[in-house]
């Protein structure tokens, strides 16, 4: 799960991390007020949870009240569009108004997993302000990496460490060693996946503060955290994807044109290679679950079809435990629920009582096409997008 | 042969009294597998169609000879549950379970060091030797017995290569699902080992995903060490980067743990990549020569 700066800056400053002052908000009076509070100088930030908001027009410097209400009603209500967002943008609801610090040197720092090493990883960089990727591509020896042992917590010479790589001294490195500790125990407290502060600011007096900060939790332990939940903003992610999670269903909106439904996420990756291997593109990524109930199967067709860029359907079911017979009814009565729909419908079942499936199929009142393998499937699908079938 | 798995394996079943603990439990006896024993804390006592509960894992072992387990435990419990069977002295835990926290799994290989015990999952269908056994959720029957040995990260994609498999007449020795977590227990290498150690696996179908580097690391390690046939298949070329492709180890995180960049590395270590999914048991059957 993603959340907005702010937030993450609300987190970070709970475990001491110091964050320049600023407040959030949806209206552009308020941005002045709160630029006043602030004394004047302010930057405005969209909110959104794209990164390259910068460089999409979303970040600006205000020299005063006037300019930051100006500024923050430009910005609220456009279409973000970043390198992340897609060409379509993402809309700003919220901005945040912050201090404009005089800025001396940016450095980035992160917590994340290494997978390999099983163990989470402090990445830092004297590179601050710049995508770690980038830096990672022309310069790795600038990267220092520190693992930490999550029962043991950041040990205080790993702080003093992470300084030193940095290029920090004297009381800048101690408040910078302080900050790497504060960090590593909020990413482990609250079961974050990501948290990264770039840049990490050192301002001309000496002080450490994270200028920008950006948290990705891990999904499997929000149930322990009811409060980063309540963090979680609908309004960035994709309606038929919030439409989808109300059913537990695994679906993430692509931008191709054949809508695909199958059961596991291994199989319904490669279903959507095996489209593109064929020549087209996969709308979308929608895992049923192994099992495939009918009930999941109802509902995931019902989503699948609403999408306004499914010119066809394809439904690729390895039944082992489920059974393909249900799921032939399952798809079945999605249909007869939405009175038929007019595009072409691919079906490839296979596995436990694949000839009863098969045969519910062929004797319902609707048409499908009904494929034997997958490259079958995928072939025919392709083909009726196309107009061949 | 087959690995970690045949028929002298004696099984727990953690979590025995759930609804798919009890299904997949009566599952893996149907198919031969010795299912003597279940745990649930509380309900020590209870019979489960002939198959007694105990409330611990050493209590169940100690009366019942139990060397592996099977966890259904619910996600917030998961890893206690492994971690109890690890401290019981069970050889072979195959944890089905979906949704274990990150941290959590960072616990159990923490403790795994001191307890050593063979971990396969977590978030995987478990561990198949056709003819012998089954640890798992898998459908049994479209495996048979035969020589080719499967390690996937994947269920239902893994469902699809035997079955292509089974229908070119290519039987498996086992087949093992190591789970779609970013943490698990058993990596591609420790099932590749294990099938070097076994002169019956003549061939190895190697499915990865898009995530993480495990596939690049098994690759550099079959090209050093491994000089049997191994037919390889990346899933989520299509996948866009920074989404979780259902599975909470699929994701491209940073640009790293593409597809792409996977086949790559597969294919320079001598590893038959396979464009299409398609194309996995007739990839094997070529490797083979038949």
């Amino acid at each position: 799960m993603k959340i907005h700066e702010y937030q993450a800056k609300e987190i970070l400053r709970r475990y001491g991390v110091a964050t320049p002052r600023g407040r959030v908000t949806a209206d552009a009076g308020e941005a002045r007020a709160i630029a006043e509070e602030l004394g004047g100088r302010v930057v405005v930030k969209a909110q959104i949870h794209a990164g390259g908001r910068g460089k999409g027009g979303g970040v600006k410097l205000a020299k005063d009240p006037a300019e930051a209400e100006a500024l923050a009603g430009q910005i609220l209500g456009m279409q973000l569009v970043t390198h992340q967002t897609g060409p379509e943008g993402q809309k700003v609801q919220k901005v945040l108004i912050e201090e404009a610090l005089e800025i001396a040197r940016e450095l980035y720092l992160a917590v994340t997993l290494d997978r390999a090493a099983a163990k989470p990883v402090i990445i830092a960089s004297a590179a601050g302000g710049m995508e770690i990727e980038v830096v990672a591509e022309r310069d790795p020896d600038a990267i220092t990496r520190v693992h930490v042992d999550p029962h043991l917590g950041l040990l205080p010479f790993q702080g003093r460490l992470v300084a030193k790589r940095l290029g920090l001294e004297g009381d800048t490195a101690n408040k910078a060693g302080k900050l790497v500790a504060a960090l590593v125990k909020a990413y482990l407290e609250t079961d974050a996946s990501l948290a990264e502060i770039n840049p990490l600011m050192i301002t001309a007096q000496g002080d450490v503060l994270a200028l920008d900060a950006k948290m990705n939790f891990d999904d499997n332990a929000l149930f322990r955290h009811r409060d980063v939940v309540a963090m979680r903003d609908v309004a960035e992610e994709n309606p038929l994807e919030v439409e989808a999670s109300k059913f537990d269903l695994n679906y993430i909106k692509l931008d191709g044109e054949i809508g695909c439904m199958v059961n596991g996420a291994g199989l319904a990756m490669a279903t959507m290679d095996i489209i593109k291997l064929y020549g087209s593109e996969p709308a979308n990524f929608l895992d049923v679950g192994g099992s495939a109930s009918q009930e999941a199967v109802a509902n995931a067709f019902r989503i699948l079809v609403s999408d306004a860029s499914v010119k066809a359907v394809l439904i690729n079911i390895f039944g082992g435990i489920a059974r393909t017979d249900r799921i032939a009814n399952g798809v079945v009565e999605a249909l007869r629920s939405l009175g038929g729909v007019a595009m072409p419908v691919v079906v490839r079942l296979e596995g436990t009582n694949v000839e009863q499936g098969r045969a519910i199929l062929r004797e319902s009142e609707f048409h499908f096409i009904v494929a034997e393998t997958m490259a079958d499937a995928a072939q025919k699908v392709v083909a009726a997008v196309r107009g061949g079938a | 042969m087959a690995i970690w798995l045949n028929e002298q394996t004696r099984l727990v079943v953690q979590g025995i009294t759930g609804k798919e603990g009890k299904f997949h439990a009566l599952g893996c006896r149907d198919y031969g597998t010795q299912v003597v024993a279940g745990v649930t804390p509380g309900k020590g006592g209870e019979v489960v169609e002939g198959i007694p509960v105990f409330d611990s894992v050493a209590e169940a072992r100690a009366a019942t000879g139990a060397n592996a387990s099977m966890v259904f435990v619910p996600p917030p419990f998961a890893a206690d549950a492994i971690m109890e069977a690890a401290g019981a002295g069970i050889e072979l835990t195959v944890a089905i379970t979906e949704g274990i926290p990150v941290a959590d799994m960072l616990k159990v290989k923490a403790f795994l060091r001191d307890h050593p015990t063979r971990l396969i999952g977590p978030n995987c269908p478990g561990i198949i030797s056709p003819g012998k056994g089954k640890i798992g959720i898998m459908p049994g029957h479209i495996h048979r017995p035969g020589r080719v040995g499967v390690v996937s990260r994947s269920g239902t994609l893994t469902y699809e290569a035997v079955w292509q498999l089974t229908n070119l007449g290519l039987g498996q020795s086992t087949c093992v699902g190591i789970g779609g977590d970013p943490i698990n227990g058993t990596n591609f290498i420790d099932v590749l080992s294990a099938f070097r150690g076994d002169p019956e696996t003549e061939a190895v179908v190697m499915i990865g995903e898009i995530g993480g580097t495990a596939e690049e690391e098994a690759a550099a390690w079959v090209e050093a060490h491994f000089d049997r046939p191994v037919v390889g298949f990346i899933a989520g070329r299509t996948a866009p980067p920074g989404r979780r492709m259902g599975h909470a180890g699929a994701i491209i995180a940073g640009g790293k743990g593409t597809a792409k960049e996977k086949m790559e590395a597969l294919a320079a270590a001598g590893i038959h990549v396979c464009e299409s999914p398609a194309d996995l048991g007739s990839t094997v059957a070529k490797a083979l020569g038949r």
